[in-house]
Parts: C-alpha cells; structure tokens; sequence
C-alpha cells in the first residue's frame, strides 16, 4: 500500500512464567500470537477484546517499550521513503525514530509526575531529546497547551497535576505526546477513566489531530460504539489473535466471527425502544467459510478488505 | 403500591473544608416491582444516595432532613438492630466492587450461609444450602460453587455470588450500584440478564444506579438524571429519552455514542461540577449550562422540579436552556 504507515507481520510477544517456588517447569503465555495488520497514515485502527486477551501487549510491542519475541514491525522511512523494519534500528537512529511513536495511557495520574508543575511535565520529552533551545521549548509547550484546549496556557503551566481534574490531567498527557509531532499514537483506553461529557472533547480533539497532522492511532478500547467513532478500521481481538478486522461500518453491519457477533450484541444502547438481542454463538457461518476455502491462509478475505480469522476458538468462546 | 417513597432526602459529610451537600432535597419513589434507575457523572451523590437508603453511609456522612419510607414505614432514625432487620431482608445492596470484597479465605456458599444465619436463625444448615443451589440456579451459577474459595472463581461468576448473596434473604428491593463495572461487555451483558431474571422471576423491585445512560435505558422503566447532589430531570425512560427537557440531561445523551442509527456527530461539555461545599438553592447547572436563558444566567429560579406530564418532571431552572 502506497500510503502505509506502519505495517504489522506475524507479531509475536510470548512470556516466559516459572511454575512456581519449586517448579522447574517453565510455561508460555501466548499474549500476542501472530496478529498482522497496516495503519495508514492519518488512520486509526480500533483494537477491542476483553480484557486478557493481548491488546496492551500488543500497544507495548508497538510503541517499541517492550521487545516482540517474533514478527516483523515495519514503519516508513520518510528520508528513505521506503518502508524499514524497526530490527534494522539502533543508536542515534532508533533514538530520532521513537519520537515518531508516543504511548497514551488509560490513567493520566499515573503517567504524570506528581511533583512537576504542568510546564516541566510537556518539557521533558524534548529535553530528553534535546530538541531546540530553552525558549523555542517554553513556546512550544505554549502552544501546544493551547492545541489540547488548557487556555490561557499561562494558568496551566505552574500548575500541578493533583490540581487538575481527570479530564485536563489527560489532555496534559495528549500535550506531552503531541509535543514530539509524533506520526503515530498507541492510545491504550485514554477516555475509559473519564465522564462522557469530558470523553467527547478529548476524542474530538484526538480526531481533529489526526486531520490536520496525519497523526495515526492505534486506538485500544473495550467499548466498541466509542471505536465506532473513533476509528476507520477495527480488529477484533481474542487470545491473542485478531478474529476479525474490517472497516468499522462493514464490521458492525457484517460481522462474520462468533465472537464478534457476540461482543457486538451484547453492548448497551442507549435506546429504551430498541430491542437488544444477545447473539447466541454457533460456529455455522465460521465453519461453512473455513470448508469454502481449504487452502486459505490463517485470515480469509470475505469482502474487500474484511478479513475473518480461522483459528480454533471452539471451546473458548 | 410504592415500596419506597423518598421525601426532600438530605445528606452531607463533615470534612475540614466544610460540609460536602451529596444529597439534595432528593425525592422520588419506586412501585412494587418496578426498575428504577439513577444516572449521572461520577461525584453527583448517586453512591451517597444509595447508601443514605440503607443508612450505611461513611461514619462522616449524616442525614440532614428527610423521610425514607420503605413498605409503608419511615426508616429514618430507626435503631441500628431495627436497621439491621431491613437490611439484606428488606433492602439489599450489590454494590460498586462488590466481587471484591468475599472473604478469601471463607467458601462462597459458607460466607452466604453466614448472611442467612443471622436473619433465619431456624433454619437449618441443610435449608439454607438448598435455597442457595436455588439462586446460584436462577443467577446462572453452578451448585458445585459453594465449594469454592472466591479466588478460584472469574469477575462474572463472584458478581453472580454476590447478586445470590443479595437475594438470599429475601429482599423486596434491591440496589445495584454499578454492578458490571470494570467487567467485560459480554459479562456485563450476562450480568445485566441475570439480574433482570432474577427481577421478573422474584417479583423484585430494583434501583439499577449507573453511570451509562445505555444501560439505564435497557435496564429501567423509570429513572432520575442527578447532578451535583440534586436530581434534575425524573420520569418514564422512555419519555426522558425520546423528549428530555433539562440541558443536562440532553447533554448527557448526546455524548453517548451507540453502536446502532446513523453515525453521529456527538456533543461534549466544558467545565466540571460545581463544589458540593456551601452550596445555594439556585440551579447547580448554570454554570455550566450551554446556552442558558436570562433566568438561568442569573440564577433566579430556585431548583425545583416541575411538571412536564404525569409522567414527566424536570427542575425548572434548565428546561428552557440547552
Ligand atoms: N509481563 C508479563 N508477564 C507474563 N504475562 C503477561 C505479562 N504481561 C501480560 N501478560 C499476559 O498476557 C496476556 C495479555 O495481557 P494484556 O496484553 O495486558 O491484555 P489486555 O490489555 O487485552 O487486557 C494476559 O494473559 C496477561 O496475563
Ligand atoms: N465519606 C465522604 N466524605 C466526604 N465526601 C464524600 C464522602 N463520600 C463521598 N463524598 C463526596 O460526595 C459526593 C458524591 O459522591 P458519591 O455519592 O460517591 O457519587 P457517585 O456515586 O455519583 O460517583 C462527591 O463529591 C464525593 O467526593
Ligand atoms: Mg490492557
Ligand atoms: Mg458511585
């Protein structure tokens, strides 16, 4: 794909757990076994499941805090304009590349320190990276506080963060992302702590920065009508594998997997008229897919760009 | 038949900045049966007003003023063992990380046998036993759990135990206060059934507290939208839905995005609720009210909720504004 910013083969993330005091046994736990997916640029890919089932792991691998133990993450290389693996990486070239890539977490408290003012919190990233001198910092955290809507920044900066609500202390962590002009965000439940009267503003303001600086996501999340929103595309998540992945429309419209047909069915609307049925699962649809196409890869393309897993979930679901 | 009528409910903790006003001359009731829900942010006083029903609020928190009339008889100021008796058998509480809090060393049917023990104390072990295996049914959970200590079972199975905990003395209400939070959607929506089931097949009254306005919309038939301590708009879900009045509560439904209808462009509110310090009489909401009318921008109306229909009720203050 020409316009492709990250590109995910095969991403594998495996932990090794002893057995316990006396145990020899050492055991694996598949915590992202094989997930491909691309993320172009300005795009945002959803990723829900239930909890367990490998999407934070997957944000770690992605965002470069943890080592994948398999698979391939490439990104474009705008100086070389070709995609690169982030393997060929080290030194002074990986250093300038993670700025290109920024975590945003569920909690804001926890990811802020509490005993720095606002001002040196959204510092830090470009002191650590030494990125112009002392003033063209102070204006660039001006700025940015103004992007996130903590206005007049000037009332913000000697502040600290238990002196902030929940929903400013989240836009303060979206600041000290953005401040690095990062191509891509992993954004691991950034509103699920937060009031929907706050959620809305810091989701808008997380589209209107995908418009104006192509920044992509990769947007975690339990609530798939929040990833209705936010996202383009959403893959669906389970033991570590995706199960699904299609445009957001197609896959809330046409869903293919038990599993996502389960997990769509059983979210709340908020419509006392409208009469929600709890999809019971059956494996029909899935095994006659499977039978149709013996020689097909582990992901079947059923509609262009709609794409089911055939892995075995029996028994799990 | 109302089983509950709460009338001008007052209640307020003493910090050492003053007196937090968490429930404001709250009123409504709950019929025989029915599912009441109660939404809003979190800090309106949806908790405080929970627990003011079973007066079990922090020691810090008082009740001010106010009836709380529960099968016909007002519950305020009784002694602590006549509370003790409407409690669990009268009114029963699952509430907020409820699964959390087993003993983790007691089996889970031990532990309910326990709750059992003090309200029936003829029973025999072998009755109460039974009676469990007769709920774990109706919430989906298998007899062979009562065996088990709470750390071998999942989030959604230790709910389910504490919705059967909540139901093994036979209350006429029950509060859920936020039951499936931090659970999973398909937990949430199994839990979600099951207390539904265990409504209709019990005959149950329910007060279903959320902060989700979807799932008040499945879960009541009637409801209340609180914010900052007072409750701002009343009625039947569906009207409250279809035709809502206050400012607030159309806010609130218009920043809840949903997985079904046309993809809509959704509406967010600046700023935060007032301090429930030194409060007034006036509209909490004006602060905050989007564009508010001339009554509303200088606080002229008391709070008062009004008529909308028979079913129908908002605080005066708003309906205009927004
Ligand atoms: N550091 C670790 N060591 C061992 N197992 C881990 C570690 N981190 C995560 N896991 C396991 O990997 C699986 C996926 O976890 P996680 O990615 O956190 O899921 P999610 O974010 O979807 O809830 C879980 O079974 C979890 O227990
Ligand atoms: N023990 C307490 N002491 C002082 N303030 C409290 C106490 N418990 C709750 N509050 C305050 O009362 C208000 C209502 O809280 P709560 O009833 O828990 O709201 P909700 O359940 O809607 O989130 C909040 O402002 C909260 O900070
Ligand atoms: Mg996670
Ligand atoms: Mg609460």
């Amino acid at each position: 794909m020409e316009n492709t910013l990250i590109e995910v083969k095969n991403l594998e993330k495996y932990f090794e757990i002893s057995g316990g005091l006396f145990s020899r046994n050492k055991s694996i736990v598949k915590a992202v076994d094989g997930i491909s997916f691309d993320i172009p640029f300005g795009s945002s890919l959803g990723l829900v499941g239930q909890s367990g089932c490998g999407k934070t792991t997957t944000a770690r691998a992605l965002s470069l805090l943890d080592p994948k133990t398999g698979g391939d993450i490439n990104f474009y290389n705008s100086e070389t304009q070709m995609m690169q693996s982030i393997d060929e990486l080290e030194g002074e070239e990986l250093k300038k590349f993670r700025r290109n890539i920024q975590m945003i977490f569920q909690d804001p408290y926890e990811s802020l320190n509490p005993r720095w003012n606002i001002k040196d919190i959204i510092l830090e990233p470009l002191n650590i990276h030494n990125i112009g001198d002392l003033k063209e910092r102070e204006e660039a955290v001006y700025e940015i506080l103004k992007t996130v809507g903590l206005t007049p920044p000037e009332n913000y900066m000697p502040r600290y963060p238990h002196e902030l609500s929940g929903g400013q202390r989240q836009r303060v962590s979206i600041a000290r992302t953005l401040i690095m002009k990062p191509k891509f965000v992993v954004c691991d439940e950034p509103t699920s702590m937060l009031d929907v009267s706050i959620r809305i503003s810091i989701m808008d303001l997380m589209l209107n920065l995908a418009k104006d600086l192509e920044v992509s996501y990769l947007y975690i999340t339990h609530d798939l009508a929040v990833a209705r929103y936010m996202c383009d595309r959403i893959a669906v998540m389970f033991n570590g594998k995706i199960v699904e992945i299609a445009e957001t429309e197609e896959l809330l419209n046409n869903p293919i997997h038990p599993y996502t047909k389960r997990l769509i069915s059983s979210i709340p609307i908020p419509d006392p008229s409208y009469n929600r049925e709890t999809y019971e699962v059956n494996f029909q649809e899935l095994d006659s897919l499977i039978a149709d196409n013996p020689n097909s890869d582990e992901m079947i393309e059923v509609n262009p760009d709609h794409f089911v897993g055939t892995h075995d979930v029996k028994g799990l679901l | 038949m109302n089983i509950l009528e709460v009338k001008d409910l007052d209640m307020s903790y003493k910090t050492i900045d003053g007196d937090v006003e968490a429930v404001k001359k709250v009123s409504f009731t709950v019929k025989e049966g029915e599912s009441f829900g109660i939404v809003g942010e979190s800090g309106c006083g949806k908790t405080s007003v929970a627990m003011s029903l079973l007066q079990l609020q922090a020691d810090n928190g008082k009740i001010t003023n106010g009836e709380i009339i529960f099968d016909g008889k007002n519950i305020v100021g009784l002694s602590e063992s006549q509370l003790r008796e409407v409690r669990w058998s009268g009114i029963s509480i699952v509430f907020q990380g409820a699964m959390n809090s087993w003993n983790p060393v007691v089996k889970i049917g031990e532990q309910i046998r326990e709750a059992m023990r003090e309200h029936y104390p003829d029973k025999t072990k072998e009755e109460n036993t039974k009676k469990i295996i007769e709920l774990f049914d109706i919430v989906g959970l298998d007899s062979s759990i009562i065996d088990r200590f709470p750390h071998e079972l999942s989030g959604g199975m230790k709910q389910r135990a504490v919705i059967a905990l909540a139901l093994s003395c036979d209350p006429k209400l029950i509060i859920a206060d936020e039951p499936t939070t931090a659970l999973d959607v398909v937990i949430q929506d199994q839990i979600l059934k099951e207390i539904r089931k265990v409504q209709e097949v019990l005959g149950l009254s329910l007060i279903y507290i959320s902060h989700d306005i979807a799932v008040i919309a499945e879960m009541t038939d009637n409801m209340a939208v609180m914010y900052a301590g007072s409750i701002v708009e009343m009625g039947k879900t569906d009207k409250v839905f279809s035709n809502p009045k206050h400012a607030y509560t159309k806010m609130l439904l218009e920043s809840t995005p949903s997985i079904v209808g046309p993809k809509k462009k959704l509406r967010s509110l600046d700023g935060e609720p007032p301090s429930l310090i030194n409060t007034d009489s006036y509209c909490s909401f004006s602060y905050r009210c989007p564009s508010p009318d001339d009554n509303c921008r200088n606080r002229n109306i008391e709070m008062e909720l009004t008529k909308i229909d028979s079913e129908h009720y908002a605080d005066k203050c708003c309906i205009n504004c927004g």
